[in-house]
């Protein structure tokens, strides 16, 4: 017997079982040879059930996100770096930088080894080149049926500077509404792989983590009030949550909305409007009037925001409805999203 | 998108509004009846009504599926669920609309044991998107009895008899059809035989604005007897907004020159025989009903379908012995007033309070497709003169939109 030795995990072809989360043995050599290896950091290292971590000064900002998405990878992306991109994003629209992540993962039994590697490979490369490292984390297996392959939760702390105050409730009459990019093609990535829907550019999804991109919008000294990313529900919901919690009315110009031609092509199809589509890479911002071109400028200088637009303004309204001129000549409410369009998005 | 963008462009419908205006006259009003869902959703979305003169006014007819519904219907597919243990496919909408005792598809779902299935009965729930998704689940699970929640008008119907036929070619023992196939014509004529219409005249109607989807396989052929009997000009009309401001003039000018004819503004999909093989499946497979309950209207006569004989197997009616009962809508609700077009969804005291999207009491409410939810949607501020004034002034000068 030789010393120490311990068979490594087969990679290729095994699968999880109801061992690896029962805190024994083959549970640590699953955190050690396949998480601690993809997304090893110093805090990680540490070894401790928690990670001790230095604090720069400012407020602490704090978010969590479950991800549950169907499939697990789709064109653009895959669970995993989702789970570090949306949870970053969270805490990035509150004017945050955001500094650490922690990762906890249910696993189906028989989820592939494989497949594991692969999602925990996705989340070392986003969280990598984002620099915001996961610093612990936590695993626990489920039996076969009682999940649906990996559920991944991610939660992010960052700090936000004394005097910055992005938050949903600051949204002011005569306010801009400026969105980053064009919408609607994290879910019709998903949509489109679920319905098996051919197009001759596959529609990929936009996730990607958005904090240089707002900090590039912080340094441009414009009165920014409020940020947020446009995610379930999309970009609807989102500005029906603002004008909500600012308790103002919104009018939005249809023609001004960025949309691919793919995505719309899309969605006419499958009968969903682009405006309740999930994003993973877009932001809404409400800036004050004055500051709406420069604040413009200096996102389209950032690759994530080339494609920024002027899309609508805020208005005293005490029914805070979100409406919108229609391309056609019209207008219309742009409502909350009724139901549930499309489960399992992110 | 080709062959889309050229139907919403807003230079063409300004130019159709400016040609309304002309055409209307001032010292009358116009009432035109959309007979379908997909028209009330489109004028809603675009904002159709926007680009009107005040003196034409649309009003919304019974022409969604989900709507015309009854309690009843939905209360059978829960039984066959809770009673008989089935796998029942639904499309998305009908889940939502409201059944006895509290339930829907969706909370009947909800309340079954783990995976969708009900500990007592086995029965479970599916939301599918296609009927095809219906039989594949049959195949899949040759154990169970899986049912098709079939609903719609003529547009629907050819599909589910070619979902028989092929389940019947691949001898599926455990598939059958809940068959809620209704008729737009017996709709129409109800609606021009209603005593508001014709005694009271409570309720203008100057004419149709005709299927688009449901002519395309029944043709414009049928619309010829209302036309003529009745005096009211159809024109059937395509579902995109242009299509509809260009049914409004043309049925303006019909109106002006005391002309009563089935035009087709939809002849890029619409002839007047319709689709005569789609015609040649749905009367292999299907045969009248004498009578069947709409939601709101009532019980019509030979207004939908069931299977025929041949096709018995596969009629879960008659496989499960399950009957229809009737019962009565809320009180409160007035969907049946709102699908006759007698009511407006905001005249409703529970519109917009008690019963809103999230909470549909009536089943107006529950499709994007339903009159009350097209206008809780997408034009409830109307409802609220002063604010839509004063969100038109803050609104944005387009020019400066990039």
């Amino acid at each position: 017997m030789r010393k120490g030795y311990v068979r490594p995990l087969d990679l290729r072809h095994g699968v999880v079982d109801l061992t690896h989360g029962s805190g024994g043995r083959a549970m640590a050599q699953l955190i050690e040879e396949l998480f601690a290896r993809r997304l090893g950091n110093a805090y990680l290292g540490q070894g401790n059930d928690g990670a001790v971590l230095p604090m720069p000064p400012g407020r602490l900002v704090m978010s969590t996100d479950g991800h549950v998405v169907s499939p697990l990878f789709f064109p653009g992306g895959d669970i995993g770096c989702l789970s570090i991109n949306g949870t970053i994003n969270d805490v990035a629209v509150l004017g945050a930088t955001p500094l650490y992540l922690a990762a906890g993962f249910i696993l189906e039994e028989g989820f592939p080894l494989a497949d594991l590697a692969r999602l925990v490979d996705s989340m070392a490369r986003a969280a990598g080149e984002a620099g915001v490292p996961v610093v612990t984390g936590d695993t626990k297996v489920v039996q076969k049926g009682a999940g649906d392959g990996v559920y991944i939760t991610t939660t992010g702390v960052g700090v936000v500077a004394d005097g910055e105050e992005f938050s949903g409730d600051r949204a002011l009459p005569g306010d801009q509404i400026i969105l980053s990019g064009s919408i609607g093609e994290h879910g019709m990535a998903i949509m489109a792989q679920r319905e098996g829907l051919g197009f001759a550019a596959p529609i990929v999804s936009d996730t990607a983590a958005l904090h240089r991109l707002i900090a590039a919008m912080r340094a441009s000294g414009a009165a920014i009030r409020t940020l947020r990313d446009p995610t379930r529900g999309g970009v609807a919901t989102t500005l029906n949550e603002i004008a909500r919690q600012s308790a103002v009315g919104m009018m939005l110009q249809e023609a001004a909305l960025p949309v691919q031609p793919e995505v719309a092509a899309a969605c006419e199809f499958l009968g969903l409007d682009p405006l309740y589509v999930a994003n993973e890479g877009k932001l809404l911002a409400i800036v004050a009037a004055e500051d709406a071109e420069r604040l413009l400028t200096a996102m389209r200088a950032h690759p994530l925001g080339q494609r920024a637009a002027l899309i609508g303004s805020v208005h005293g309204d005490e029914h805070h409805f979100v409406q919108m001129s229609t391309a056609f000549g019209g207008r219309r409410i742009v409502d909350w999203l009724t139901g549930e369009q499309l489960p399992r998005i992110c | 998108m080709k062959f889309i963008d050229e139907f919403r462009d807003g230079d063409l419908a300004r130019g159709l509004a400016v040609a309304i205006g002309h055409a209307a006259r001032d010292d009358r009003s116009y009432s035109f009846m959309e007979f379908c869902g997909g028209h009330t959703h489109a004028i809603a979305r675009y904002g159709v009504s926007d680009l009107l003169p005040r003196s034409v006014r649309l009003i919304h007819g019974p022409g969604c599926p989900v709507c015309v519904l009854p309690i009843g219907r939905i209360d059978m597919a829960i039984r066959l669920v809770l009673d008989a243990g089935v796998t029942l496919c639904s499309y998305g909408d009908p889940m939502r609309v409201p059944a006895s005792g509290g339930l829907s598809l969706i909370k009947a779902k909800a309340r079954l044991g783990r995976d969708g299935g009900s500990p007592a009965s086995g029965g479970q729930i599916r939301m599918i998107y296609s009927p095809a998704d219906a039989l594949a689940v049959a195949q899949r699970h040759p154990d169970r009895q899986v049912v098709f929640f079939a609903i719609g008008f003529e547009t629907t119907t050819p599909p589910t008899a070619v979902l028989i036929k092929q389940a019947q070619a691949l001898g599926l023992r455990n598939f059958s059809v809940l068959c809620c196939h209704v008729l737009t014509p017996s709709a129409i004529a109800s609606i021009l035989e209603s005593p508001e219409v014709r005694r009271w005249g409570t309720l203008p109607l100057d004419g149709f604005i005709g299927p688009a989807h449901v002519s395309t396989i029944i043709g414009t052929r049928p619309y010829e007897f209302f036309a003529e009997e009745y005096r009211k000009p159809v024109v059937i009309a395509g579902f995109e907004p242009l299509d509809v401001m260009q049914a409004i003039l043309m049925l303006i000018k019909q109106v002006n020159t005391g002309r009563a004819v089935v035009e087709n503004e939809f002849s890029r999909a619409v002839t007047r025989d319709g689709n005569r093989k789609a015609q040649q499946l749905v009367s292999e497979v299907f045969e009248l009903r004498r009578s069947f309950a709409w939601r709101g209207l009532g019980e019509l006569p030979y207004s939908a379908l069931r299977m025929r004989r041949e096709f018995a197997a596969f009629d879960a009616e008659r496989r499960f012995a399950t009957d229809y009962q009737a019962v009565d809508d809320h009180p409160a609700c007035e969907c049946g007033a709102v699908l006759r077009g007698v009511k407006r969804p905001q005249d409703c005291r529970i519109f917009g309070n008690v019963c809103t999207p999230e909470n549909p009491v009536g089943s107006c409410m529950v499709s994007s497709e339903g009159a009350c939810a097209a206008h809780y949607s997408f034009g409830r501020f109307t409802d609220v003169v002063a604010v839509t004034e004063r969100a038109a002034a803050a609104a944005i000068d387009p020019a400066v939109v990039s």
